[in-house]
């Protein structure tokens, strides 16, 4: 072992800096949809849709800045700004309309209502966007790349990936872990997702937190999509491949766990870098093996509360 | 509904079916595509009986066209192809089922779409067997001895699914009649309370799930057979998503259900795709919508729903 | 950046196309009529002239794929008008209707089977994935209706299989990736180690599997420093980013496309990953205006197959020019590789009717006669010009370059292009591609062709 690390070290310390922007991008996605699950109990399909619409729209939104001749670090706000109305405009009607009507039918179809929303969404980005892949690389561009020493040699990383990416993450789960133990209306997402009916008969207006809840889950998907849009090139079929391996971080982590969620995506994001590194073949199993792995350990997932069974 | 006056429609279905397929000989083979799956989402059916929804249940299908499309390069014989199919299926569902019937809900159906993903997966891994995406092809068929050729074949292999169907759709109907299938809905309501009268939960939703990969496998077997050619697409999770859709769209209150659904989910796409190309998915999706909103009993309960009007007036 | 405006996305529909479509629909909603249009449409080739030339056309509306398959539609919407305003074929118009490859291939059979009983098409162009070309070939002997395979690159179609109903109008995987294969070995002969960077799919395994296999034989010895096989449909390879530049290969080849290869070219640009090794990305024509200049001077790039909108040596410079400028005015791009694709199978189905209706004294043929006239059939491409072999499989040259910058245009065109003659670098009719790949000697490399420079 250590003649090995010594051999590796370099290259493990490489991959675990490649696999933490992964993973931060894999729990911007995911920690959303986690949320959503918590309170909501439906696995929102067109979660993956809400991240495509959001990179799209942060790229178009990046680009008409440009066009018009705006300075170009508006990128940034750009980013957030385009996530925001995404979740806004998008978020409330696809509660109230739709998952709303369907609190009280099987689980099933609540699914399958986030499955139809899926397949529309999925056209509908295409009839915007059109086929071409979109990208708006200011934001990685502008801040260039840092030199990570390996030995004698360096290896240039993307200061956007190195340093943005795994900070906003990091942003996210401490303002949302601060968010929903420290505020009132955190504490009443918190209380739903425990116990829906004995939340109401505390008092708490369930639908109003359902909502609210939605539409940030919402705004995080989009603000997935639109981190990672500069990097990525966005295409038709970007949103059934996230919202899958979303899927896997969510399981992994345990029902609504927030931070259950960040080292769910953690290990997968590690878990990927090394097997690129190591047995590049078994890059693509490596969430699903994790999950497998974690559930046959701890069924509820690492975070998960095992729920009492109710006679 | 009496069994009677089930059997009897179930028939005029059959004939139904079989009248459509001559009127227009392209329908031929979508409708047998459409029973191949009908044949899985019977056991989407079964499990939905004890509310559990296995989003990666055409792991299963999948699994019996690849064993059909490598069976067929030494046996091409499809009497000997089918039951090959859905015995290794069936197999391969009960080692899965042992492990994922501890898993309930949101659990069980993750589970389901991570296998189907690994194995989705693992067909693109051993490229040099199984050609990846491009699919393997089956060679030319013999039924009974018999080619299969031209309209010879898509005839047999529609009748064999029309059969299959029928049989399985009876075998569902008398097993949730049984004691198996009340203890499989009592899984949806209270677990507990069957653990408390002796009724071991896990054996009976394992019982559910192995039937269900059994007739998933014929479905594999006779979707590979039909189309000839297959392709790992066939386990990706929308796949999945595609068979409870179906299920739903049918209607999960009946065994007519996933046969209608089947058949008006291609048939759906099918002419979705012909009327406007680059944007069916968008009509697939409203269509679906529409049914859960304003059906949530599916077409099946929709058509009951007028017919007991209908009686009423 | 470049994406089609929805405008152009759903331009234009034919009126007429829309009406008798939706006319069939609602047809098919009554039994009886349905059973009309069924039965009478399946009893056809006779050989009397048709009102119109029906022909399906499978494409991608959907998923990543659809990068090739809109312009395909687009090119095929722009010809199908042009050849219409002339009189279409021997006075009759074409019609084109579209299919989606999207949902795969049992639906794709499923749509085969109704373009031809139902619809009534005279012919069938499909398709972009392999895997529906390798579905529809026997599906077009079963059915026998003439079908042009007209962009997927499988070799095994014809290696595998014979078929006398469908023709392949382009080259095939082989050729596509021995060509810049060998302009590596004359350009840049002096590596050691190469990597390789592909989408994990029958495309990226098998287009490897070619390299390496031809690569063993013309220059045995060469290490490999990586094979990495991201996941299809993949968005990030900073990863495999990562590991490239600590491997430092020589060469890194890609057979990547799409949104995946701009990422990946974007991504290396960034991290300056073209200065430590050569790229040889044989579909690199189909990102240049999209990825600009982030793509670097210096890399070996192609096009699958000998078309880009400023070939050097265009067989007819007036006819490329056109086409380049009707495509742009239209759908605001250069045109890329799946446009000439779609060109080259219009452009065979042209000649196709001509020599049949030529052998027949004029009269109108039927489909077997068509489809007969595919074989040993040569028809011009937007360059050059293309010849079906007997097995069909077509002879086409293959355009190979390095990639350099100008002002003239805000992405990277092509420099010292090679264009490799068809019958030097196909697999001969009868043989397996590996099998003849490892047949090849080192001195194939004498007999290339002269580089040709960018002329502004």
């Amino acid at each position: 072992m250590g003649a090995w690390f010594s051999e590796n070290g370099l290259l493990v310390g490489l991959a675990a800096l490649d696999g933490l922007s992964y993973a931060a991008a894999v729990f911007m996605v995911a920690v959303g949809l986690n949320l959503v699950f918590g309170v909501l109990r439906v696995l929102n399909i067109a979660h993956g849709s809400l991240y495509a619409i959001g990179g799209y729209s942060a790229a178009s939104l990046g680009l008409f800045l440009s066009s018009r001749g705006l300075p170009e670090f508006l990128a940034y706000p750009a980013l957030v700004v385009a996530a925001a109305l995404v979740g806004a405009l998008l978020g409330p009607p696809i509660e109230r309309l739709l998952l709303r009507r369907m609190q009280d039918h099987e689980p099933v179809l609540q699914l399958l209502v986030t499955f139809a929303l899926f397949m529309i969404l999925e056209d509908l980005q295409k009839l915007l966007w059109g086929v071409q892949p979109v990208v708006s690389d200011a934001p990685v561009r502008l801040l260039g790349t840092v030199d990570i020493p390996f030995g004698a040699d360096v290896i240039p990383f993307n200061a956007y990936q190195l340093y943005v990416l795994p900070g906003i993450a990091l942003a996210t789960l401490v303002g949302l872990a601060w968010f929903l133990r420290k505020t009132l209306a955190g504490r009443m997402i918190v209380a739903v997702t425990t116990d829906r009916e004995a939340a109401r008969a505390m008092g708490i207006d369930a639908a109003k937190v359902t909502l609210l809840t939605f539409t940030a889950g919402a705004a995080l998907a989009a603000l997935g999509g639109a981190l990672a849009s500069p990097t990525v090139s966005l295409v038709p079929g970007v949103g059934a491949q996230t919202i899958v391996l979303s899927f896997a971080v969510v399981a992994t982590a345990g029902l609504g766990q927030i931070e259950g969620a960040a080292i769910a995506a953690l290990l997968i994001g590690l878990g990927r870098s090394f097997a690129v590194y190591l047995e590049p073949e078994l890059e693509v199993v490596i969430p699903y093996v994790i999950m497998l792995a974690v559930l046959l350990v701890r069924p509820q997932g690492l975070f998960g509360v095992a729920e009492t069974r109710r006679i | 509904m009496t069994r009677t006056q089930e059997l009897l429609l179930a028939l005029l279905g059959a004939v139904l079916l079989l009248a459509l397929a001559w009127a227009v000989p392209w329908l031929r083979f979508v409708l047998t595509v459409a029973l191949a799956k009908s044949l899985a989402v019977f056991g989407i059916l079964l499990l939905l009986r004890a509310g559990q929804v296995s989003f990666g249940h055409a792991l299963y299908l999948a699994l019996a066209a690849y064993t059909a499309a490598f069976t067929a390069m030494l046996i091409p014989e499809a009497l000997i192809l089918l039951p090959v199919a859905a015995i290794a299926s069936a197999l391969v569902g009960l080692v899965v089922g042992l492990f994922v019937v501890r898993y309930r809900e949101i659990f069980f159906g993750m589970l389901n779409l991570a296998l189907s993903m690994v194995f989705y997966s693992l067909l693109e891994k051993f490229y040099s067997i199984t050609h990846g995406t491009d699919g393997m092809r089956l060679p030319p068929l013999r039924f009974a001895g018999i080619p299969l050729e031209g309209e010879f074949q898509g005839w047999v292999l529609l009748i064999l699914a029309v059969v299959l169907a029928l049989g399985f759709g009876a075998l569902v109907r008398i097993y949730l009649a049984s004691p198996m299938g009340q203890a499989l809905a009592g899984i949806k309501t209270r677990e507990t309370r069957l653990e408390f009268l002796g009724v071991p939960a896990r054996r009976v939703l394992l019982a559910a799930y192995v039937l269900a990969a059994l007739m998933a496998g014929c479905g594999g077997a006779v979707l590979a057979m039909t189309t000839r050619l297959v392709t790992p697409a066939l386990a990706y999770w929308t796949a999945s998503g595609e068979l409870v859709f179906i299920a739903i769209l049918g209607g999960a209150g009946s065994v007519f259900g996933p046969v209608i659904g089947a058949v008006a989910f291609e048939l759906t796409r099918v002419y979705a795709a012909a009327l406007v190309a680059d944007a069916w998915q968008l009509i697939l999706g409203s269509v679906l919508l529409l049914v859960i909103l304003f059906a949530p009993g599916g077409l099946w309960g929709m058509g009951k729903a007028l017919l007991s009007r209908r009686k009423i007036a | 950046m470049q994406k089609v405006t929805p405008g152009a996305a759903l331009a234009p529909a034919v009126p007429s196309s829309t009406i008798s479509r939706r006319g069939a629909l609602q047809a098919a909603l009554g039994i009886g009529s349905l059973a009309l249009t069924g039965r009478s449409a399946s009893a056809q080739g006779a050989g009397q002239k048709p009102a119109e030339i029906k022909v399906g056309i499978a494409t991608f509306l959907s998923g990543s794929s659809s990068v090739f398959g809109v312009p395909g539609k687009q090119a095929a919407e722009l010809l199908f008008d042009q050849l219409n305003e002339q009189g279409g074929i021997a006075g009759v118009k074409l019609r084109p209707i579209f299919i989606d490859e999207g949902p795969g291939v049992d639906h794709f059979t499923g749509e085969y089977r109704r373009l031809v009983q139902s619809e009534n098409v005279q012919l069938i162009f499909a398709g972009i994935s392999s895997a529906d070309c390798l579905a529809c070939a026997p599906l077009s002997e079963e059915m026998k209706r003439p079908t042009i395979l007209w962009d997927c690159g499988t070799q095994r179609v014809f290696e595998e299989g014979k078929y006398s109903y469908a023709y392949r109008t382009q080259a095939n995987a082989t050729p596509e990736v021995l060509a810049p294969l060998l302009y590596l070995l004359k350009s840049k002969p002096d590596f050691r180690s190469v990597a390789v960077m592909n989408q994990d799919y029958a495309w990226g395994r098998d287009s490897w599997d070619i390299f390496r296999t031809g690569l063993n034989a013309l220059k045995p010895g060469v290490r490999v420093a990586a094979e990495l096989f991201p996941r299809f449909g993949a968005t990030d390879f900073s990863t495999e980013v990562t590991r490239l530049l600590a491997l430092r290969p020589d060469v890194i080849f890609s057979t990547t496309w799409g949104g995946e290869l701009d990422a990946f070219i974007r991504q290396s640009a960034d991290r300056k990953l073209f200065e430590r090794s050569t790229f040889v990305i044989p579909l690199a024509e189909s990102s240049l205006e999209r990825v600009g200049k982030a793509l670097p001077a210096g890399h070996i790039i192609g096009a699958r197959g000998d078309h880009w909108f400023l070939h050097p040596s265009p067989r007819d410079p007036a006819l490329l020019a056109k086409f380049t400028e009707d495509y742009r005015k239209r759908f605001n791009v250069y045109p890329i590789y799946s446009t000439h694709h779609m060109f080259q199978a219009v452009s065979a189905m042209k000649a196709a009717y001509e020599k049949a209706m030529a052998a027949k004294g004029g009269a109108w043929p039927n489909d077997a006669e068509l489809a007969a006239a595919f074989r040993g059939l040569t028809f011009p491409s937007l360059t050059s010009s293309v010849t079906i072999r007997e097995d069909g499989q077509g002879l086409e040259n293959q355009l190979i370059g390095t990639s350099m910058h100008t002002d003239k245009y805000n992405f990277a065109v092509m420099t010292d292009m090679m264009s490799f003659p068809a019958e030097m670098i196909t697999t001969p009719v009868g043989q397996k591609s590996i099998d003849w790949l490892k047949t090849l000697k080192p001195d194939m490399l004498d007999k290339l062709p002269a580089t040709v420079p960018y002329k502004p």
